[in-house]
C-alpha cells in the first residue's frame, strides 16, 4: 500500500488504539492535517492553546489510563507544549506529542517557525525523536507509544519534517520486537528483597504505608487495599496517590505533606517502618530531610530506579511494578495488630477535628462564604462521586482536604509542577475520555485565567463539564506565604477581575454568581442538570489561609496549625482569626 | 571525590547531548569527556570523570540509566581499571640546542616526538594522568605554544567486559544497594 509520510502517521495512531487527539494545525504540520481527512474514525479536538491542549491530552490519559496525544505545528506551536509536557513528566502522565518541522533540508537554517524542538523539549520529555525518513515514521510512532505507557509512563515527542509528512513510500507496519537495547521495564522483585521486606513488616511496632501516584497507575488499588487490612497499617496518601486507597476507610489517615493532615505528619514522624509505594519523597511531602521520620526503617518499592536513595535513604529499595511486588508480598503476610499505634493516630486526629474550620464555623456562623464550604458542599451535593480536575493554589490543597476522593482516578491536578491553568482543560479532556463521570473542575481566578480561552473548546465541543471558580479576587496560596513569610507585604497578588458570569455568557456557557453558603447547593444542583458546560463562580473570603502548614523546608512535625479554641486570645470576637 | 564512569550508548544521532545535557541539568559538574567507536558499529563509548560527592555518583549512573538510548553504565572509580590519557604539546624549538633538549626528555619519559619543524616541535604521550601530567611540567623549562588532552579513557582489567555483561541483570544489580546495602543479582529468575 502507498501512503505519504502523513497517512502513516494516522495508520500507526489507528493500531495504537487512538481514537481522540487533540492539536492545532498550522505550516508544517498541514500535510498530517490533510490526511485527517481520510480518518473520520478519529476524532479531533482543537484547543485555542497548544498548552491547554497538551493539558487536555493529559487530562484524558489521567483519566482514562490510555495515551494522551497532542498535535501542534512548528516553532511557537512546538514551544507552547513546553509546559504541558514538563507537567507530564513530572507527574509521570503517559502522552504522544507529534510536531510537525519545517522541511529537512531548512533545518538549522532559522527558516520561519523553525525551533529546535528536540532540543527544547529534551529535558522535559521521556524520551524525543526527530524522523528524518519517511520510512522511519512507524517505527517511531510504535516505539513512542511504548516508551510513553510502559515503566514510568511520560510525554514522548516525535518531530516530523514536512518533507518527510509528504513523500510518498509503501508502507509496512513494522511488527516484532522492539530494538530498544537501553530500556528495561521493571517487573518483579527479587526474592531476597521480598523476604528482607517481610522481616521488617512483621517486625514493625508502628508501621506507615505511604501511597503515592504509583497505586493508581500500576493499578494496584487492591492489593495495597489487602496488605492495610492484613497486616493493619495505616495507610497516608500523597496529593497524587489520593484514590489509590478510600479514604473513607478506616485505615486511611489522610493526606500527608505540606497541607496535609497533621495525623498523617505525626504519624510519619513517629512511624518505625515506613512502606512507601510508588511515590518519590518529593520536597513536598518531607518537609526536612534531616529530620524526617528520623526511627523508622524504609521500605521502597518504586518502578523507576533513580528515585530510590534520591532523597531519602532507604533500607529495602525494590525496583519493580508495584502491583507485581505486592502480589509477590501479599501470600507471605502475617496478620498484623497495631492497636496502640492507631489508637495513637485517633487521637491525633481528635486533636485536629478541634481545630477544623467548617466545625467552627457551624458553632460561630459569620455569614461569609468560605473556600472550604464550597468544597465540602459540593462533595455533599455530588454524594463525593464526581470526577474532580483542580487547578493549584489554596482551593487545591482545599479540595484535597476536603474532597475525600474514594474511587481510583476521580482526582486530577497537578501535583510535580504545580501548574497554574491545568485545571479546566484537563477537565474537558478528563470528560471527553470518561463521558459518563460527573466531571467538575474546581479552580481559582488566578490559574483560571491563565487558560481560560479554553471555554472556547468547551463551547465547540460541548463539553459537559462544570467549572467552579473559587474566586476570592487574590492569588491566595502566594498572598498566604506573603502573609506567614514577608510581613504581609502583599505585593502583586491581588487581582481585579472580569465578571466571570459576563465571559461565560459570551461563551454562551450558563454561569452564576454565588456570594452565601445557602445558596451553594441549588447552584451545584442547576449545574447538575444542565447538559454542557457551566461555570459557578464562588465569592468566598479573601484572608483564607490553608492549615495545617509545613512551611518550605521546615521539619514535617514543626506545622503551622490553626489555634484551638482554647489558645485563641480573641476567639469570641472572631473565632475564625489565624 | 572524582569519579570515573563508562557509558555504553547506542551510535545515533543526538545521544552525546543527552547525556551532557543530563549532568548539565543535575548540576554535576564533568572533568573530562571522551566519545568514541566500539568495535560494535550500533554502540558508541563514553568515558567521564566527574566531581562528585558522597552517594552522588551512584544517583547519576541511575539517572544515566533513564536516557533510553543508554545501554549500559559502570562507576569504575574503585576497580582495577588501565587509565590513559593523550596530550599533544607543541614547545617552541628556536635551535639545535633546544631540540636536543626536548628528544632528550621524550627519551626519558617514553614520549614521541611527532613533528619537528623549523620552530615548534609537536610532542605526544600517551599515558597515566600522572604521567602526562608531570611530562607536561617537565615541558615548562620550554616555551609550551599550545597542548591539548584528550581526557581519560578507562577499560577494567580482566575477561568481563561491559559488553558482554548481561544488561538485563546488570541494570538491576547497580541498584543492589537495595537489601541492607548488600548486592543481588537479575531480577529475571523466580
Amino acid at each position: 500500500m502507498k501512503l505519504t509520510g502523513a497517512e502513516i502517521v494516522w495508520e500507526c495512531l489507528l493500531r495504537e488504539g487512538v481514537d481522540l487527539v487533540f492539536g492545532y494545525p498550522g505550516g508544517a504540520i498541514l500535510p498530517i492535517y490533510d490526511a485527517l481527512t481520510k480518518y473520520p474514525q478519529i476524532r479531533h479536538v482543537l484547543p485555542r492553546h497548544e498548552q491547554g491542549g497538551t493539558h487536555m491530552a493529559e487530562g484524558y490519559a489521567r483519566a482514562t489510563g490510555k495515551v494522551g496525544v497532542m498535535l501542534a505545528t512548528s516553532g511557537p506551536g512546538a514551544t507552547n507544549l513546553v509546559t504541558g509536557l514538563a507537567n507530564a513528566m513530572m507527574d509521570s502522565s503517559p502522552l504522544v506529542a507529534i510536531t510537525g518541522q519545517v522541511p529537512l533540508g531548512a533545518i538549522g537554517s532559522d527558516a520561519f517557525q523553525e525551533t529546535d524542538v528536540t532540543g527544547c523539549t529534551l529535558p522535559v520529555t521521556k524520551h524525543n525523536y526527530l524522523v528524518t525518513r519517511t520510512e522511519d515514521i512507524a517505527y517511531t510512532i510504535r516505539e513512542a507509544f511504548h516508551i510513553a505507557r510502559t515503566g514510568r509512563p511520560g510525554p514522548v515527542l516525535v518531530d516530523i519534517p514536512k518533507d518527510v509528512q509528504n513523500k510518498v513510500i509503501e508502507f509496512h507496519y513494522p511488527e516484532g520486537e522492539l530494538r530498544l537495547p537501553g530500556y528495561n521495564v521493571p517487573g518483579k522483585a527479587h526474592p531476597k528483597e521480598i523476604e528482607a521486606a517481610l522481616d521488617l513488616i512483621h517486625s514493625a511496632k508502628r508501621p506507615l504505608i505511604l501511597a503515592g501516584h504509583g497505586v493508581l497507575m500500576s493499578g494496584a488499588m487492591d492489593e495495597i487495599r489487602s496488605f492495610a487490612e492484613i497486616t493493619q497499617t495505616p495507610v497516608a496518601l500523597t496529593l497524587l496517590g489520593k484514590g489509590g486507597f478510600p479514604e473513607n476507610h478506616p485505615l486511611c489517615v489522610g493526606m500527608m505533606g505540606m497541607h496535609g493532615t497533621a495525623a498523617a505528619n505525626q504519624a510519619i514522624q513517629q512511624a518505625d517502618l515506613l512502606l512507601a509505594f510508588g511515590m518519590r519523597f518529593d520536597d513536598r511531602v518531607t518537609g526536612n530531610l534531616k529530620t524526617y521520620s528520623p526511627d523508622s526503617k524504609k521500605i521502597h518499592v518504586e518502578i523507576d530506579p533513580s528515585e530510590i536513595n534520591k532523597n531519602v535513604k532507604v533500607d529495602v529499595g525494590i525496583v519493580g511494578d508495584l502491583k507485581m511486588v505486592l502480589r509477590q508480598l501479599l501470600p507471605k503476610l502475617q496478620t498484623g495488630q497495631h492497636q496502640e499505634w492507631i489508637g495513637q493516630i485517633r487521637d491525633w486526629e481528635e486533636d485536629t477535628s478541634e481545630r477544623d474550620i467548617l466545625l467552627r464555623l457551624a458553632a460561630h456562623p459569620d455569614g461569609k462564604l468560605w473556600a472550604a464550604q464550597v468544597i465540602a458542599e459540593l462533595f455533599r451535593c455530588t454524594e463525593g462521586k464526581a470526577l474532580t480536575v483542580s487547578d493549584v493554589g489554596q482551593h487545591q490543597m482545599l479540595e484535597a482536604q476536603y474532597y475525600p476522593h474514594t474511587r481510583p482516578h476521580s482526582l486530577l491536578t497537578s501535583g510535580g509542577l504545580g501548574t497554574m491553568g491545568f485545571g479546566m482543560p484537563a477537565a474537558i479532556g478528563a470528560k471527553l475520555g470518561r463521558p459518563d463521570e460527573e466531571v467538575w473542575a474546581i479552580v481559582g481566578d488566578g490559574g483560571f485565567q491563565m487558560t481560560l480561552t479554553e471555554l472556547g473548546t468547551a463551547m465547540q465541543e460541548h463539553v459537559n463539564i462544570n467549572i467552579a471558580i473559587i474566586n476570592n479576587s487574590f492569588l491566595g496560596m502566594v498572598r498566604q506565604w506573603q502573609e506567614f513569610f514577608y510581613e504581609e507585604r502583599y505585593q502583586s497578588t491581588p487581582l481585579k477581575n472580569p465578571d466571570f458570569v459576563k465571559l461565560a455568557a459570551a461563551y454562551d456557557i450558563p454561569a452564576r454568581r454565588v456570594s452565601t453558603k445557602e445558596e451553594i447547593e441549588e447552584a451545584v444542583q442547576w449545574a447538575r442538570s444542565i447538559d454542557g458546560p457551566t461555570l459557578i463562580e464562588f465569592v468566598v473570603v479573601q484572608n483564607d489561609i490553608v492549615y495545617p502548614m509545613v512551611p518550605a523546608g521546615a521539619d514535617l512535625h514543626a506545622m503551622i496549625r490553626r489555634p484551638k479554641p482554647s489558645e485563641s486570645p480573641d476567639f469570641e470576637n472572631n473565632p475564625t482569626a489565624i | 571525590m572524582k569519579h570515573t564512569l563508562i557509558c555504553l550508548v547506542e551510535n545515533k544521532p543526538g545521544v552525546l547531548n543527552r547525556v551532557v545535557s543530563l549532568f548539565r541539568r543535575r548540576n554535576f559538574n564533568m572533568d573530562s569527556l571522551t566519545v568514541g567507536r566500539t568495535h560494535n558499529p550500533d554502540i558508541s563509548r563514553i568515558t567521564v570523570v566527574m566531581e562528585a560527592e558522597p552517594g552522588d555518583g551512584k544517583k547519576v549512573v541511575m539517572m544515566l540509566y533513564k536516557l533510553i538510548d543508554v545501554i549500559e553504565v559502570q562507576d569504575v572509580t574503585n576497580i582495577p581499571t588501565i587509565n590513559r590519557d593523550l596530550a599533544l604539546v607543541k614547545v617552541r624549538t628556536p635551535d639545535a640546542y633546544a631540540r636536543n633538549a626536548v628528544t632528550d626528555l621524550c627519551y626519558e619519559r617514553g614520549a614521541r616526538l611527532v613533528d619537528i619543524g623549523p620552530e615548534v616541535t609537536i610532542v605526544e604521550l600517551a599515558g597515566a594522568e600522572e604521567s602526562v601530567e608531570s611530562f607536561v611540567e617537565a615541558l615548562h623549562q620550554f616555551e609550551i605554544v599550545e597542548m591539548v588532552r584528550t581526557g581519560r579513557v578507562s577499560m577494567g582489567r580482566g575477561i568481563r567486559t561491559m559488553e558482554q555483561r548481561d544488561y538485563k541483570s546488570t541494570r538491576f544489580a547497580a541498584y543492589a544497594p537495595s537489601v541492607n546495602g548488600g548486592g543481588s543479582a537479575g531480577h529475571d529468575d523466580e
